[in-house]
């Protein structure tokens, strides 16, 4: 159903690689402020959904519409689309010639076109809400894991994003540097971030998520409230895939 | 025999000193010497003998001899009458103007073709493709017999010269430019210019600072722009919009004043060039694929064009991939300009090979040629070894 309020509308989006269906006729709408967190096994098609919205992935058929705009082969409408919406990967992708400070200011210098010193003014005081401002003056490769994924949080903020797409964020961090990127996003979406998260973190989405959107085979299989899909669910796939993640 | 028999041989007891370990390292090290002086005593002294028995004097006094043969083209003031040493000077600057052109312009072509081997647009890569494979698989003295046969043959006579407004002329002669005459009036112009180009670098420096420190931004761009123009044409105009030129007119089978851009020049450039940047096109490539895919989408997500993220984001990481072998690149240019003796381009071998047949100071000359080529590849190699350390990663990965 279209739905006017959203800010990211998917409809009956479809994406192969070569011959292998990717997604197959994803409908998703987004409200403003909501907080959608994607979950459903590996190859399930969740990073490829939330990769197509800012145009890293080209789907071949059906519209993807972003805050009213369309992405699509006009690279003006994706390079909009992208200046407002910000994104967390698994991996962090800093860029590891740069500052930390560097990082945070690159964008809004060359994109915005900033002044370097309101850019850096911005951007001390995003590295101070993630705690994390003491090492602005340092290089990527010299901070662990989580402190790398709160400053890529930061970067992302920096450039007053209204959507934010999150990877995996926690994917790739030691289990004692999970809770300290977990708390930074958690404070993001008590601040009323839109948010579209792919991630393992159950608890996660247990206490931040508006919606839970369980995905299999490139389909979406279920979409309900957190209590609803973890505590009834009403697919088979899904209870399949819950049962699976809470045994360990 | 089983292993208790041999155990108890008393032969086996027994040890050869010449099989002794340390014995026989001393030894190899002793042949070794050895050979080498024998080699090293066979060739000098043979060669003494030689230059005796033709009654050469060895050593470097030839040098203030006057060198009797005229230079084609030369950067410095040079005549026949001018001593040996001016003659090297003369090959020296020619060497060292090609290699440094050449290094430029194949950093320029080399960068712009990697790029483009990776270009998502199907033509354009495979026209890249097609350079890369075709200068690679190509002996480069071919290329430069190519360029040059094309340069001369394809070109007019100079008296049938394609011309641009009565003073620019091309023809098999070369490329004729009108030159500035070095009077005052051209000395007051120069002097404007590279004031200009002085204060235009303070400015810039005076407005990074104040954009760091104010966020305001003064237009560089456009200051530079009227200073380099502006100041020049002021002292020009004041000094009466007086400048005269050597123009270039057809004398003869040739054309007479200005200054010339000659086939040789021109197809040892262009063929040094095209076949060296096929090479750095291949570094420039694996460079940027170095970079991991991320490091685009991550830059691409905050909303970067490609031509930025290329820019700000893969290049600066690649250049430490790439600087090391670019480096061998760039001494694989200086070492080829040699070649330069096949199409008749006056470099620093080919005066030395003409100052040896005329002097027979063989011995001399060519250790001449080698004690520069050398001076010049380690100068490249520590430039290139500082920068390297500039551009490389901090605090590790």
């Amino acid at each position: 159903m279209p739905n006017d309020d959203a800010v990211i509308s998917l409809k009956d989006v479809n994406k192969w690689y070569g011959s292998f269906h990717a997604l197959r006729d994803i409908s998703l709408d987004v409200r403003k402020g909501e907080r959608v967190v994607v979950a459903g096994p590996s190859g399930s098609g969740k990073s490829t959904m939330i990769r197509c919205i800012n145009r890293l992935e080209e789907h071949q058929s059906g519209t993807i519409t972003v805050n009213g705009t369309e992405v699509s082969n006009d690279v003006k409408a994706v390079e909009k689309v992208r200046r407002d919406v910000g994104m967390v990967f698994q991996q962090f992708n800093l860029f590891p010639h740069l500052t930390v400070l560097e990082n945070l200011t690159l964008a809004p210098v060359w994109v915005k076109h900033m002044p370097k010193a309101e850019a850096r003014d911005i951007a001390m005081r995003y590295l101070e809400r993630v705690r994390i401002h003491e090492q602005a003056n340092k290089y990527p490769g010299q901070l662990s894991g989580g402190q790398q994924q709160r400053v890529a949080i930061a970067r992302s903020l920096c450039m007053r994003p209204s959507i934010m797409l999150f990877d995996e964020p926690t994917s790739a961090l030691d289990p004692e540097m999970i809770k300290e990127v977990l708390d930074v996003m958690v404070e993001l979406a008590e601040e009323g971030m839109t948010m579209v998260c792919v991630t393992h973190e159950m608890g996660f989405a247990r206490t931040v998520a508006d919606t839970v959107v369980f995905m299999a085979d490139g389909q979406i299989v279920e979409k309900n409230t957190p209590a609803e899909l973890f505590g009834n669910p009403r697919e088979e796939r899904t209870k399949q895939f819950l049962s699976q993640i809470i045994r360990h | 025999m089983s292993r208790d028999t041999a155990a108890l041989d008393p032969s086996r007891q027994f040890h050869h000193w010449w099989n002794n370990e340390r014995f026989r390292g001393i030894l190899y090290q002793v042949l070794l010497l050895a050979a080498v002086v024998g080699v090293g005593w066979f060739l000098v002294s043979n060669t003494l003998t030689n230059l005796n028995a033709r009654h050469i004097a060895t050593g470097f006094v030839f040098l203030d001899h006057e060198a009797g043969f005229g230079i084609s083209e030369h950067l410095i003031d040079y005549v026949p009458s001018d001593s040996y040493l001016r003659a090297f000077a003369v090959g020296l600057i020619n060497t060292v103007e090609i290699a440094v052109l050449g290094i430029v312009l194949t950093t320029l072509l080399g960068i712009v073709m990697g790029v483009l081997r990776l270009s998502s647009n199907w033509l354009v890569a495979r026209l890249a493709a097609a350079y890369v494979e075709a200068m690679r698989n190509v002996p480069v003295l071919l290329l430069l017999l190519f360029c040059y046969s094309g340069i001369t043959v394809s070109l007019p006579l100079a008296r049938n010269a394609y011309s641009l407004f009565d003073c620019i002329y091309l023809s098999n002669r070369g490329l004729k430019l009108p030159a500035p005459v070095w009077d005052a009036s051209t000395q007051a112009v120069t002097a404007a210019l590279v004031a200009a180009l002085v204060l235009a670098t303070l400015v810039s420096a005076f407005a990074r600072r104040q954009l760091d420190r104010t966020g305001r931004s003064l237009p560089v761009a456009r200051i530079t722009l009227g200073l380099v123009l502006g100041l020049p044409l002021a002292v020009f105009l004041a000094g009466g919009a007086h400048l005269s030129f050597d123009v270039p007119h057809l004398a003869g089978f040739n054309f007479a004043g200005g200054v010339t851009v000659s086939p040789e020049f021109a197809a040892l450039l262009l063929g040094l060039v095209a076949y060296t940047g096929a090479f750095v096109a291949e570094i420039v490539r694996s460079g940027i694929l170095a970079v991991s895919y991320g490091q685009t989408e991550a830059a691409l997500a905050l909303g970067l064009t490609r031509m930025q993220v290329l820019r700000l984001v893969v290049l600066p990481q690649s250049l430490r991939v790439i600087i090391p072998p670019l480096t061998s690149q760039y001494l694989n240019l200086i070492k080829n300009s040699p070649l330069a003796v096949a199409i008749g381009f006056p470099d620093l071998v080919s005066v030395a090979n003409t100052a040896i047949n005329q002097t027979g100071q063989a011995v001399e000359g060519v250790t001449i040629i080698m004690t520069i080529y050398l001076g010049l590849s380690l100068l490249i190699s520590v430039l290139m070894n500082w920068y390297n350390r500039r551009v490389a990663l901090r605090g590790g990965r």
